[in-house]
Formats: C-alpha cells, sequence, structure tokens
C-alpha cells in the first residue's frame, strides 16, 4: 500500500469520486494514491474516472465488502 | 488543379493516392483535436424538491471532477436550489405513486416494509411533508450519500458555473442579494444560455 491512502468506505456515489479528484491534488506526479470504497457502483467508474481523467489506474482488487484502487497521479 | 495536385501529380501521386493521404490524415487532425477539447456539460435545472436537487449537482460535480467544464443554468424551481439556506428542500410522496415510503430504523425486516399510505390520506395530513422529508434525508446519510449542500459546494469549489434566470426570478418574487448564494454567477435569459449549451457536448435539462 502507498502512503498516500483514502478511506471513501461507507460513502456512496458520487462522493469518492469527488474525494479521489481532491486526495489526487496532494498527491506528487508519478506516486500512488489508494481508495478504499465499499461502493459496488466505484469499480466502474474508478475505470472510467481514469480513463477521463488521464490518471492510470494501477490495479482494482476487491476483498470482502472492500474495493481498493490505486491510481498513479499523472495528469 | 490545385497547386497541391499538380505538386502531387508531378510526384508521381495519383489522385486516388493524394485523397487517401488526406483522409488519413484529417482522420488523426480531428482525433488530436478531439483530445485536447476540454468537454464541457450544460444542464437546466428545473426542479426544486429535495429528491430531484440531487441529479444536477450530483453530475455537475462529477463532470467538474473528470475535468470538464460545467455550467447550470436554473429556472423556475429549480431556482431553490440557489437559495443560501437548503434546509427547507422537501419530498412528498403525493402525486408522486413511484417514491417509497420506508423507513431508515429499525430491524431489516422493518426496513423493508413500503407504507403505501393512499394519497387522499397523505395529501390531508399536515405535516405529511416534513416526515416524508426528514425520512429521505435519514434514509442518504444511512447510504453515505452526500447532502444538497455538500454537493453543491463541491461544485462550487471545482469551478461549476452557475446561472439564474432572470425571468424567474422576478416571476417567483426572489431577492437574489438576500436569498441567494454569492457565486451565483450571472443572472440572464435564454438567449444567454442557448448559446452556453450550443458549444456543449452534453446538455441536459432536468
Amino acid at each position: 500500500m502507498s502512503e498516500h491512502v483514502l478511506d471513501a468506505k461507507g460513502l456512496n456515489c458520487p462522493l469518492p469520486i469527488l474525494k479521489a479528484k481532491k486526495a489526487l491534488k496532494a498527491v506528487p506526479a508519478g506516486e500512488i494514491l489508494t481508495i478504499l470504497s465499499t461502493d459496488p457502483g466505484s469499480v466502474a467508474d474508478f475505470g472510467a474516472f481514469c480513463n477521463q481523467t488521464g490518471n492510470e489506474l494501477v490495479s482494482s482488487s476487491s476483498e470482502g465488502d472492500v474495493y481498493t484502487f490505486e491510481i498513479r497521479h499523472t495528469a | 488543379m490545385s497547386k497541391i495536385e499538380k505538386a502531387a501529380a508531378a510526384a508521381g501521386l495519383g489522385k486516388e493516392e493524394l485523397d487517401k493521404w488526406f483522409d488519413e490524415r484529417f482522420a488523426a487532425k480531428m482525433e488530436e483535436l478531439n483530445k485536447s477539447k476540454t468537454p464541457s456539460m450544460s444542464i437546466i435545472a428545473t426542479k426544486g424538491t429535495l429528491d430531484w436537487a440531487y441529479p444536477p449537482f450530483i453530475l455537475a460535480s462529477t463532470a467538474a471532477a473528470l475535468g470538464w467544464e460545467v455550467s447550470i443554468f436554473f429556472t423556475f424551481y429549480g431556482l431553490l436550489l440557489l437559495k443560501k439556506d437548503l434546509s427547507d428542500l422537501k419530498v412528498t410522496p403525493v402525486g408522486n405513486p413511484a417514491m417509497p415510503m420506508k423507513m431508515p430504523m429499525g430491524p431489516d425486516w422493518f426496513k423493508e416494509i413500503n407504507w403505501n399510505i393512499p394519497n387522499i390520506v397523505s395529501g390531508n395530513i399536515p405535516g405529511f411533508e416534513n416526515v416524508a422529508t426528514g425520512l429521505m434525508k435519514e434514509t442518504f446519510k444511512g447510504k453515505g450519500v452526500a447532502t444538497i449542500e455538500d454537493l453543491r459546494e463541491l461544485s462550487l469549489e471545482a469551478e461549476v458555473k452557475m446561472h439564474a434566470c432572470q425571468m424567474t426570478v422576478e416571476v417567483f418574487g426572489f431577492d437574489p442579494k438576500k436569498e441567494f448564494i454569492d457565486e451565483v454567477d450571472s443572472y440572464c435569459g435564454a438567449a444567454s444560455f442557448l448559446p452556453m449549451a450550443k458549444d456543449s457536448d452534453v446538455t441536459l435539462f432536468i
């Protein structure tokens, strides 16, 4: 896990995306933001978010009810 | 024959080859232009109930997070969404048969009951609107959904432009300086919104 972590567990659409966008601003270019979410819609949404913004979705995984996304701040 | 066609012919290129080159080059240039263009969205928000306050602010804040330029034109009842104090936004199942009436508290079996109260009853109970509004706010909170206040704040932070329809401000007798947030970009009319919408990639009427 990277040193930049956003815990968006319990939050629903569109809050995980909005919080991630904000959190990414504080992540230096090239570094990774790890996001934890419980919103099942966030799986598709973080893919679309990265696609649109040009940031790199390094990984997307789930364990139990928690989804973990790693996004490299590239844009 | 144009200069370029002449030069191509002199270089031994036929018209077909020249056309093929142009089509490929044109497609590549268009793709390059589309990629460099910032997407944009214009929304008309016409509804002022708690439930319908969500779509414009969810879409606006999310589009802004995607890096899009967003404008919202508030008109008719949508103007209520520009009020400094959003606490009086209400929702009612009266005349809204699609709205479930479920309790946000208690055991699961209790929460699943849809209290199908006939409109003729609910429409005549004083304060029913307040109860329905309170239940919706509580349900949304329980599901981790943002409040309208939060979504509007996030939209403003992300530089979503908010415009108010001058005509309906006057018709409904609003006092914008006193009642509306200072962040309203402009008070304008249809002639201002349409050019905005014309240049937008996405236009929505809510």
